[in-house]
C-alpha cells in the first residue's frame, strides 16, 4: 500500500509575521520558510506505519513554486522514498489544493492519504476533508492515534471535550494533530541522501484545474493589541481591584 | 432564500455555541432555519421552538446520527442546500469536520472562524494565529462558513415561535464506522462555555502539581480548567483543556493564566476575555503585556494564597 503525504511550504512557526508596505497582503519576502508542522507529524506517522511494514511506498506532494522543493526535500530527509512537487505561481486556496490533489490521487492510487490537520498561515483546516469529500472517502481529522490493521484503519481524532474513535475502510483521508507523534529530527547524512532521491514535477496548468481564488483579499489589517493593564504587588492589592473596580464577586 | 444553521447537541443539550450562531445567521435579514440532526431527539426539539430568530427547525433524525460521522452530516446538508444561501455553524471541534466537505461538495470556498461578517460575502477572520486579520470576499453565490462564537450574543431561548418539520435522512456512508466516543468526566462548567478559566503552563511543573495548585481555586471559582500546549505536551493536562490556536478558543469573563509565558499561539485562544489576570514568576514574560492585572510571584504561593482568601 502507498501512503501520499500533502505537505505544506509555511512561513516558519518561530517569525512574528508582519504586514507588507502597501498593506496588501502579509510580507513574506525574505522570510524564513519551512514545512508547516501539522505536515511533519502527517509525515511521521506514515514512516511509522511504514516500519511497522504496513506501507510499501511513502510519496510526499506538495503544491507551489519551485521554492517548494525545500520541504519536498524535508519530507524526503525524514524518510518518503519520493517526492512530486506540482508547479503553479497562483496562491492556492484549500478548494483548488484539494481538486489538484484529487488528480495526484488518481495518478498514485494511494490506500492513506495523510495531511496536517490545519496549515499554520492560513489557518483555514479545510484542505483534508474537502479532499476526502471530492474523493468520497471516509476522513478522519485532527487523528492523536492511528492504527492500521486488515485494510481497516482506526484513528482517535481529538474532539472538544474529549476524543472519539471511528474505524475508516481504505482508501481514506487522515489530518494529522500535534499529539499524533513526535517527528523526527533530519540528521545531515539524511539530507544528502535526500538529494538522490527523486522528485517529479508536474504543471499545475497542465493538469485541466480550475485553481482561479474564490475569496478575494480585500485588505490585511493588524488587529488591536490587547492593552497591558496594571501590575499589582501583592495577592490582596488583585483581590481588591478585581471585587472594587472589576465587579467580580470572589 | 433561507440561512441554514448546523445545530451542535449532545442530544440532550443544545450547545450555548448553536445559540451565538444563530444570532450571526440574523446578519442576512432571511428566514434562519436551525439543522438538528442525531437520534431520539424529542426532549431536545421541545425547547428549540422557542429561540428566538428562528424560522424552522429541521428535524433529521435517524439511528446513524446518533453518533454522527461528517461524512453523513455531509450528505445531510447537501440534500437540502438547495433551499439555502448561507450555511453556517459555531466553530468547533463538529463544524470544522463537517462543514468543509459540505463546501467542496458544493464546489464552494468555506470561510472558517469568521470574526466578523461585513457585507454580504464580506468577512473578517484572522490568520496566522490571530496576528493578522484579513478581510475577504467570496466570489461564490452560495455561503459555507463557521463563525467565531464568542463575538456573538447568544439568540434568547424564549420568545420565538418555530415550526418544526422532519426531512427524510440519506442512507448511512457505509465506510466509516463510528467505534467510541471518551467525554473528559468534570463536574466544572465546560472550557468554551465558561464564566471563569483558570489556565496553567509549563511551570506547574507536573501534573500532580497542575491538579492540587489550580484544582481547589477552580472549584471555588466554579472555573473550567485550561491549559497551555506546552502543559498538555509535558503530560500535565489532558489535550482538551487546551487553550489556543490548534486548541480551544475562550472569552470568558476572567480568565486567570497562572504560570503562563503568553505564547502568541497560546494568547490567540483567549485575548477576547474581558478580563485576564497573570500571575508569573518572570517579569518579562509576554503574557503580561495582555494581562488587565499582572502579579510577578511564586505561583505556588500566590495561587494557595488566593485560594484561601476567596469566600
Amino acid at each position: 500500500m502507498k501512503i501520499l503525504v500533502a505537505v505544506k511550504r509555511v512561513v516558519d512557526y518561530n517569525v512574528k509575521v508582519r504586514i507588507n508596505a502597501d498593506a496588501s497582503d502579509v510580507a513574506t519576502d525574505g522570510v524564513k520558510m519551512g514545512i508547516n508542522p501539522f505536515d511533519e507529524n502527517a509525515i511521521e506517522a506514515a514512516l511509522q506505519l511504514k516500519e511497522q511494514g504496513k506501507v510499501s511506498e511513502i510519496i510526499a506532494v506538495s503544491l507551489g513554486t519551485n521554492a517548494n522543493q525545500d520541504v519536498l526535500r524535508h519530507a524526503l530527509a525524514m524518510g518518503a522514498d519520493r517526492a512530486i512537487l506540482v508547479e503553479t505561481d497562483s496562491k492556492l486556496q484549500p478548494l483548488a489544493v484539494a481538486k489538484l490533489l484529487q488528480v495526484i490521487v488518481a495518478q498514485e492510487q494511494p490506500g492513506l492519504i495523510l495531511l496536517g490537520k490545519q496549515a499554520i498561515d492560513d489557518d483555514a483546516g479545510q484542505a483534508g476533508q474537502m479532499l476526502a469529500a471530492l474523493l468520497n472517502y471516509p476522513q478522519a481529522t485532527f487523528a492523536s492515534h492511528l492504527q492500521l490493521e486488515n485494510n481497516e484503519l482506526l484513528v482517535t481524532r481529538e474532539v472538544d471535550g474529549g476524543t472519539e474513535t471511528l474505524a475508516l475502510n481504505l482508501p481514506a483521508v487522515v489530518t494529522a494533530d500535534l499529539r499524533l507523534n513526535d517527528p523526527r529530527f533530519v540528521k545531515l547524512p539524511n539530507l544528502m541522501m535526500a538529494r538522490k532521491k527523486q522528485i517529479t514535477t508536474l504543471n499545475a496548468a497542465e493538469l485541466g484545474i480550475d485553481t482561479a481564488s474564490r475569496l478575494t483579499l480585500i485588505k490585511v489589517a493588524e488587529p488591536e493589541a490587547r492593552k497591558a493593564g496594571m501590575m499589582v504587588t501583592s495577592v490582596e492589592q488583585l483581590l481588591r481591584q478585581l471585587r472594587d473596580h472589576e465587579g467580580i464577586n470572589l | 432564500m433561507n440561512v441554514l444553521v448546523l445545530a451542535e447537541h449532545d442530544g440532550q443539550h443544545l450547545n450555548p455555541i448553536t445559540l451565538q450562531a444563530i444570532t450571526a445567521a440574523q446578519f442576512w435579514q432571511a428566514p434562519v432555519h436551525v439543522l438538528v440532526a442525531g437520534n431520539a431527539l424529542d426532549s431536545l426539539l421541545d425547547s428549540l421552538s422557542d429561540i428566538s430568530g428562528v424560522a424552522k427547525v429541521i428535524r433529521a433524525e435517524a439511528s446513524h446520527l446518533a453518533t454522527p460521522l461528517a461524512e453523513d452530516i455531509a450528505n445531510l446538508i447537501v440534500s437540502i442546500s438547495t433551499d439555502y444561501r448561507v450555511i453556517l455553524a459555531a466553530h468547533s471541534s463538529f463544524s470544522r469536520n463537517a462543514l468543509p466537505r459540505v463546501a467542496a461538495l458544493l464546489d464552494v470556498a468555506m470561510i472558517s472562524d469568521a470574526l466578523e461578517i461585513k457585507a454580504d460575502q464580506t468577512y473578517v477572520r484572522s490568520i496566522y494565529a490571530g496576528n493578522i486579520l484579513t478581510h475577504i470576499q467570496s466570489q461564490d453565490t452560495r455561503q459555507v462558513l463557521t463563525v467565531h462564537s464568542s463575538h456573538y450574543i447568544a439568540a434568547s431561548t424564549h420568545g420565538g415561535k418555530a415550526q418544526v418539520s422532519s426531512i427524510s435522512v440519506p442512507e448511512a456512508f457505509h465506510k466509516t464506522r463510528w467505534i467510541s466516543t471518551k467525554k473528559a468526566q468534570s463536574d466544572r462548567p465546560a472550557l468554551s462555555s465558561a464564566k471563569v478559566v483558570v489556565s496553567g503552563g509549563r511551570s506547574l511543573g507536573s501534573a500532580e502539581n497542575f491538579e492540587q495548585i489550580l484544582s481547589p481555586l477552580a472549584a471555588k471559582l466554579n472555573a473550567a480548567m485550561g491549559a497551555t500546549r506546552a502543559a498538555v505536551d509535558a503530560g500535565y493536562a489532558p489535550n482538551d483543556l487546551q487553550v489556543g490556536q490548534t486548541g480551544i478558543v475562550v472569552a470568558p469573563e476572567l480568565y486567570i493564566a497562572v504560570g503562563i509565558s503568553g505564547a502568541v499561539q497560546h494568547t490567540y485562544g483567549m485575548k477576547d476575555s474581558r478580563i485576564v489576570v497573570a500571575i508569573n514568576q518572570d517579569p518579562d514574560a509576554p503574557i503580561f503585556q495582555v494581562a488587565d492585572y499582572g502579579l510577578v510571584a511564586d505561583l505556588f504561593t500566590a495561587i494557595p494564597a488566593i485560594t484561601a482568601a476567596i469566600q
